[in-house]
């Protein structure tokens, strides 16, 4: 397959990640669209493994990047769980307990 | 233009046009929908892309984990009273100066750089390959990755489970 359009691909879909992680006030929305990045740069590690002999780094570490995405997701959503119980609210601007 | 060619673009289109869903709907139950449209057409992707077995790992673990994980902390830390849970969008202008300035940045970074169209590379495709890979070269992070999972579920089982003492 040709490398350009993954490339745009990539780029649009980490664009709209950082886009909806400062736009979006839930939190798991960010979370989200922090899934979408880690996507982008899975894409990207995928795509350019595909120029490569006899070869598979870009896939596995794209393999490990799932691994801490999924990681990262159950941890996040713990966290998110636990503000929530403790705040009774998911908004993030409503968590501003150590604003000066 | 042969029909594979075709399905790979309708695969990338798919992806953006459902990440640009979870941008531009207000509703949290759909943006988790979308956020699954994505990662489904995502692994088509992988798949023209000669990574069969990144593709599956994308449908076993994004798809039906993460998504149902997500859904599950959107039931979990919203008061379900039967109105849709609406999420609220703030500072728009420094977002969408961030994203129009880094997605500029990015192509025309990628407009510079001397790409090399690929050839089919039939090795790359065997799954047999992969598995042997992954316990001969690849066996370290194998197992690194194996500890950090299960220090992740036992983490996060004690971070949702530790009663809080509230000070009155």
């Amino acid at each position: 397959m040709p490398l350009l359009p993954s490339i745009y691909l990539s780029i649009s879909l980490f664009s709209i990640g950082l886009v909806i992680v400062i736009v979006k006030q839930n939190a798991i929305m960010v979370l989200m669209g922090i899934e979408l990045m880690l996507n982008a740069a899975n894409i990207n590690l995928v795509t350019f493994n595909q120029n490569t002999m006899n070869s598979q780094q870009g896939e596995f570490f794209a393999i490990f990047i799932i691994v801490v995405a999924v990681c990262e997701a159950a941890v996040g959503l713990a966290i998110i769980y636990k503000v929530y119980k403790y705040y009774n609210t998911s908004i993030t601007d409503q968590v501003s307990e150590l604003k000066g | 233009m042969n029909l594979l060619f075709i399905i790979f673009y309708a695969f990338c289109v798919l992806a953006v046009f459902s990440a640009l869903g979870i941008l531009l709907t207000k509703n949290l139950l759909h943006a988790a929908l979308f956020l699954l449209v994505c990662l489904v057409s995502l692994s088509g992707v992988y798949i023209f892309s000669m990574a069969e077995w990144l593709a599956v790992t994308q449908l076993l673990i994004y798809a039906a984990g993460i998504v149902v994980l997500i859904v599950f902390g959107i039931m979990l830390t919203n008061s379900t009273s039967g109105k849709p849970l609406q999420v609220s969008n703030a500072r728009w202008m420094v977002g969408l100066l961030l994203g129009a300035g880094f997605c500029f940045l990015l192509v025309k970074t990628s407009n510079e750089i001397n790409i090399v169209t690929p050839h089919a590379n039939p090795t790359n495709a065997l799954m047999q390959q992969t598995g042997k890979n992954l316990m001969s070269d690849f066996a370290l992070p194998f197992e690194v990755a194996g500890l950090l999972l299960l220090l992740a579920l036992v983490g996060a089982a004690v971070i949702s489970s530790s009663p809080i003492k509230k000070e009155n």
